[in-house]
C-alpha cells in the first residue's frame, strides 16, 4: 500500500513538472543581433524600384554632433539605458535580429490571421470584403494567397527603396552612430560602422505601418504601436538619437506614398469582378466546346479574385504578362485529359501517409500564410544565415516577392483564360487531402508561385539553389498527389513560374547590389 | 463497488469531437473491478456523427462539410492484478468522413490506452457501500496518422497522462458514481511547421492545453444488468475559439458536456460473456460538434487463476463479493 502511494506521489510530481516546463520554441525566437558582414556602405547607388532617385524626399541635414540639442538626445539614451526593463531589453533583442525580417513576420501573421474566406449570406450569395467598410464581416482583406503576394510585394518592394533613400542619406551626411560619439553609450543590438542619421529602423518602422494601412486597415493601431516599439528599440539599444529616429520614420512614411500611390491605380481593387464577368467565363468556355470551371464551394461561390490577371506586375509590363500565359491545357474531352485525371485518381484513391504529409506541409490553405508566405520563410531563415545589411534583407525580399507577385498575376491570367475544371469536377470520386481552393484548376498556383521563388532565390543563395528546386518540385506535387491539380497544371506552373522568377534576376543583375 | 467476474460496458463516448475523446473507453470511468488473475476482453462498434458544430460559440452547420460520421472498432481489455488494483488498455481504429463536399475521408488505428484502476477504499456502510477508486492513465498514437486535418482527423498524435479520483456509492442494486479527471497533453507535431492561433508560431510543435473531464453516472446495478445515465462535461483548460469559417485546429478550446445511457447485459447461459451496449448526445459545446453516437459490444472473462477457475466460472453471474 505505502508503495503505491510513493508511485502515485512520483507519476503527480512527474507529470506536473512535465506539464510546466512544456514550452513551443519559434524556429526565430531567440536570434542574435544581426551583424551583417558587409554594411553595404554604397546602398544609396542601388537602383531603385519606383523610386526616380534615391533623394527624390529631401532629408533636412542632421545637427552637428557638438550641437547641445544632439549632446541631449544623446544624454536620453544613457539615461534610458540605465534602467532598462526586462520587457525593454526584450523588446531591443526581438528588433536587433533585423527589422525587414521582423516586420516580414508581422505581415505573414496579418495574412494567416485575415486568410478566411467570408461566410455566405442567408441567401446563398456571398459578401465581398470591402475596403470601405473594413471592420464589417467579412473584415477586410480576405488575405488569400493573390492578395497576400501583392500584399507582401508592395511592402518590400517600398521597403527597399525607403532603404535606398537611407543608405544614400547616411552616406551623405555620415553621422557617426550614437556609440561612436560617446562611449557612455551602449550598443546593445551590436556595433554599426554604419552612419545613424537618418535610423533605418525608422525608416523600415515608417514605410511599413505606411504601406500597411492599406493592405490591413483594420490593424493600424497595432501597427503604429508595433512601429513605435521598434523606435524605441533603436534608441534604446544605442543604434540611433531621436532625430534619427524622426528623420527616418519622415523619410519611409513618403516614399510609402509612391506605392501606395501605385497599389490605388494598379487594378487590383477591380479584381473581384463583377457578376457578368463571372457569367461571362463560364459561357464563353462553353462556347469553345469546353467543360467550365465550376465552383465546388457549398453554396457555390464566385472564383477568387477572376481578374487579379489584370494587376499591373512589377517586373515587366502587362503585355509581357499576357504572352507568359502558357498554351492551353488538355481538351477536357481529350484521352489526354482522362489519363491526367486518372492520374489523381490513383494517388487519392489510397493515400499514402507519406504523400499526405506532403500535401499538409505545403497546404498553405486557409488560415495560414499561403504559398507566397511559405517561401517568404523559407528565404528569411536562409537570409537569417547570411548576416546581411537591412538594406540588403529588403533587396532580397523585393526581389522575392515581386516574383511571387507577378507570378500570381500570370498564373491567375492563365486560370481565368481556360477556366479549366478541377480533377474533383472531372471525376467526383476524387477527394481531396486538404481544402480544394476556389478558382480554376490550369495552372497550379502553388507551382507558379513555388517555380518563381525557387528561381530568383537560386540566385540569392547559390549554395541553396538545388534545395530550393526540390521545395518547389515537392510543393508542386503536393498539389497533384493531394487530388488538387494535374500534372500539366503543376509542371507548367513550374515552367510559368520559373520564367517569371527570370524576370527578377535579370533585375537583380542590374541593380548595383551584387 | 466489486463485482466479481463483472465486467462492465465500455464506450466510445464523442467520438469525432474534432478528435479529442475519440474513444473514451467507460470501462476506466466506472467503478467496477476485475477480480484477480481475470482477464475481460472484448471488441467494441461504435459509430458517431454531427451535422452542427460549435465554432467558438457559434452554432452552424457546415455545408462543405455536411454530416461528419465517425465509425470505430475498439480492442479492450482489464486485467486483474488483485481484487482492488486492475489495468486496462484500449485501442480503437477510427474512420471519419464528411457526406459534403470534396475532403477525403481518414481511417487509421488511433491511440493506445492504458489504466491503472485502484480501489483503496471499500466501506459498508450503514446503508449501502462507499468505495474510492484512484486511476493514472496514459495514451500514446500507435500509427502515423495525419493531425493536422480536423475536423476529419482520427486524433491529435499528443501523448497523454491523465489522473482520476472516483468515488461510489451503492445501495441495493442503486448506485451513483462521480469522478473528476485531469489530462495533461504534451505538444503535438503537426505536419506544416508554421501556423497561427491568436499569433504566429514557427514551429511544428503545439502547446495542447491539458482537459478536465466530470462524469456522473447512476442507474441499477446488479450482477447481471447495469443500466445507468451518464452525465459527462469535459473542458480544455486554455485553447482558442476558431475563428469565424476557419477551419478547426488541434489546440482549439473544445468544451463537451453529453448527456447519454448504457446497459450491460451478462448472458444467463454462457458465464463470462456480456452484452454492452448504449449511447449519448452533445447537449452543449464549444469548438466540437453537436454529435450523436450509438455503440454496441461483446465481451468475455478469461480467468487464468488456475485454483479459482472452476469457482470463478460459477460465480460469473451470482453474487457480489465482498
Amino acid at each position: 500500500m505505502k508503495k503505491i502511494y510513493i508511485y502515485s506521489t512520483f507519476i503527480i510530481t512527474a507529470i506536473v513538472l512535465y506539464a510546466c516546463t512544456k514550452q513551443v520554441q519559434g524556429r526565430t525566437d531567440n536570434l542574435p543581433a544581426l551583424a551583417p558582414t558587409n554594411a553595404d556602405l554604397n546602398a544609396g547607388a542601388w537602383k531603385t524600384i519606383l523610386l526616380k532617385r534615391p533623394d527624390t524626399f529631401a532629408v533636412a541635414a542632421p545637427l552637428a554632433v557638438s550641437n547641445v540639442n544632439y549632446v541631449a538626445e544623446l544624454n536620453e539614451i544613457k539615461g534610458l539605458q540605465k534602467n532598462l526593463t526586462n520587457t525593454q531589453n526584450a523588446n531591443i533583442n526581438y528588433w536587433a535580429a533585423g527589422g525587414v525580417l521582423r516586420w516580414n513576420e508581422t505581415m505573414r501573421e496579418l495574412v494567416a490571421k485575415y486568410n478566411l474566406p467570408p461566410y455566405q449570406n442567408a441567401d446563398g450569395t456571398y459578401p465581398i470584403p470591402s475596403s470601405a467598410n473594413p471592420f464589417a464581416y467579412p473584415l477586410f482583406p480576405f488575405a488569400n494567397p493573390p492578395y497576400a503576394a501583392r500584399a507582401y510585394a508592395y511592402i518590400s518592394a517600398a521597403q527597399y527603396d525607403a532603404l535606398v533613400a537611407c543608405w544614400y542619406y547616411k552616406k551623405f551626411y555620415n553621422r557617426p552612430a550614437p556609440s561612436t560619439t560617446d562611449v557612455g553609450i551602449v550598443a546593445k543590438a551590436g556595433a554599426s560602422q554604419l552612419p545613424s542619421y537618418p535610423s533605418e529602423a525608422a525608416v523600415i518602422a515608417g514605410v511599413t505601418a505606411e504601406m500597411m494601412k492599406l493592405f490591413f486597415p483594420t490593424e493600424i493601431g497595432a501597427i503604429e504601436e508595433k512601429a513605435k516599439l521598434h523606435e524605441d528599440a533603436a534608441i534604446m539599444s544605442g543604434a540611433a538619437t531621436r532625430s534619427d529616429v524622426v528623420a527616418g520614420e519622415a523619410l519611409g512614411r513618403q516614399i510609402a506614398q509612391v506605392f501606395i500611390a501605385r497599389g490605388r491605380t494598379d487594378n487590383a481593387g477591380k479584381a473581384v469582378g463583377t457578376p457578368t464577368d463571372w457569367a461571362n467565363f463560364e459561357t464563353n468556355t462553353k462556347a469553345k466546346g469546353e467543360i467550365p470551371w465550376i465552383s465546388q464551394d457549398n453554396p457555390k461561390r464566385p472564383g477568387m479574385l477572376p481578374l487579379y490577371g489584370n494587376v499591373v506586375p512589377f517586373l515587366f509590363d502587362t503585355a509581357t504578362s499576357r504572352a507568359l500565359v502558357p498554351a492551353a491545357p488538355p481538351l477536357t474531352a481529350s484521352d489526354e485529359m482522362k489519363k491526367q485525371v486518372a492520374e489523381v485518381y490513383s494517388y487519392t484513391n489510397n493515400p499514402t501517409s507519406e504523400n499526405w504529409k506532403l500535401v499538409l506541409f505545403w497546404g498553405d490553405g486557409v488560415g495560414t500564410y499561403t504559398p507566397p508566405g511559405h517561401w517568404n520563410a523559407i528565404a528569411s531563415e536562409d537570409f537569417i544565415k547570411l548576416n546581411l545589411s537591412e538594406v540588403k534583407w529588403a533587396r532580397n525580399l523585393a526581389l522575392l516577392n515581386m516574383s511571387l507577385m507577378d507570378a500570381g498575376i500570370v498564373c491567375w491570367k492563365t486560370k481565368y483564360t481556360y477556366y479549366n475544371p478541377r480533377p474533383s469536377q472531372m471525376d467526383p470520386r476524387i477527394k481531396t487531402l486538404t481544402g480544394l481552393p476556389n478558382f480554376p484548376s490550369y495552372i497550379s498556383g502553388h507551382s507558379t508561385f513555388s517555380g518563381a521563388a525557387a528561381t530568383i532565390l537560386g540566385y540569392l543563395v547559390p549554395n541553396r539553389a538545388a534545395d530550393y528546386t526540390q521545395m518547389a518540385n515537392d510543393a508542386s506535387k503536393s498539389r497533384l498527389v493531394g487530388g488538387l491539380h494535374y500534372r500539366a497544371d503543376c509542371e507548367i506552373g513550374l515552367q510559368v513560374g520559373a520564367q517569371v522568377g527570370q524576370y527578377a534576376i535579370n533585375k537583380a543583375k542590374l541593380d548595383g547590389a551584387n | 463497488m466489486k463485482l466479481s467476474n463483472y465486467y462492465k460496458s465500455t464506450v466510445l463516448a464523442v467520438a469525432a469531437l474534432f478528435a479529442m475523446h475519440t474513444a473514451m473507453a467507460q470501462t476506466d470511468q466506472d467503478a467496477i473491478m476485475m477480480n484477480k488473475n481475470q482477464f475481460c476482453t472484448g471488441l467494441m462498434y461504435g459509430t458517431s456523427s454531427w451535422n452542427k458544430y460549435w465554432e467558438g460559440t457559434n452554432y452552424r452547420e457546415n455545408l462543405n462539410l455536411g454530416t461528419v460520421s465517425s465509425n470505430s472498432v475498439s480492442v479492450m481489455g482489464n486485467y486483474g492484478i488483485k481484487d482492488n488494483l486492475n489495468v486496462l488498455f484500449n485501442a480503437p481504429y477510427l474512420s471519419n468522413k464528411a457526406s459534403a463536399g470534396v475532403l477525403h475521408g481518414v481511417s487509421g488505428v488511433q491511440d493506445l490506452s492504458a489504466w491503472i484502476k485502484w480501489m483503496p477504499i471499500e466501506k459498508d456502510l450503514k446503508h449501502g457501500t462507499f468505495s474510492l477508486y484512484l486511476l493514472a492513465g496514459a495514451s500514446t498514437p500507435i500509427t502515423d496518422y495525419v493531425v493536422d486535418y480536423l475536423p476529419l482527423s482520427i486524433g491529435l498524435k499528443s501523448n497523454t497522462l491523465s489522473g482520476r479520483v472516483m468515488l461510489d456509492y451503492q445501495l441495493n442494486k442503486f448506485f451513483a458514481t462521480a469522478s473528476e479527471t485531469y489530462t495533461f497533453r504534451s505538444n503535438a507535431t503537426i505536419e506544416r511547421n508554421a501556423y497561427y492561433t491568436t499569433q504566429a508560431y514557427l514551429t511544428n510543435q503545439v502547446s495542447m492545453p491539458a482537459v478536465n473531464t466530470l462524469n456522473f453516472r447512476t442507474g441499477f446495478r446488479s450482477d447481471w444488468l447495469i443500466a445507468e445515465a451518464v452525465l459527462t462535461d469535459s473542458k480544455t483548460l486554455g485553447g482558442f475559439d476558431i475563428a469565424k469559417n476557419n477551419m478547426p485546429f488541434p489546440s482549439n478550446e473544445m468544451n463537451a458536456t453529453s448527456v447519454g445511457v448504457n446497459f450491460k447485459y451478462e448472458i444467463p447461459k454462457v458465464a463470462g460473456l456480456s452484452l454492452v451496449g448504449g449511447g449519448n448526445h452533445v447537449i452543449d459545446g464549444r469548438n466540437v460538434g453537436q454529435s450523436t453516437g450509438y455503440y454496441g459490444g461483446l465481451f468475455y472473462i478469461l480467468n487464468f487463476s488456475k485454483k479459482a477457475k472452476t469457482k470463478t466460472v460459477a460465480n460469473s453471474s451470482s453474487t457480489q463479493k465482498k
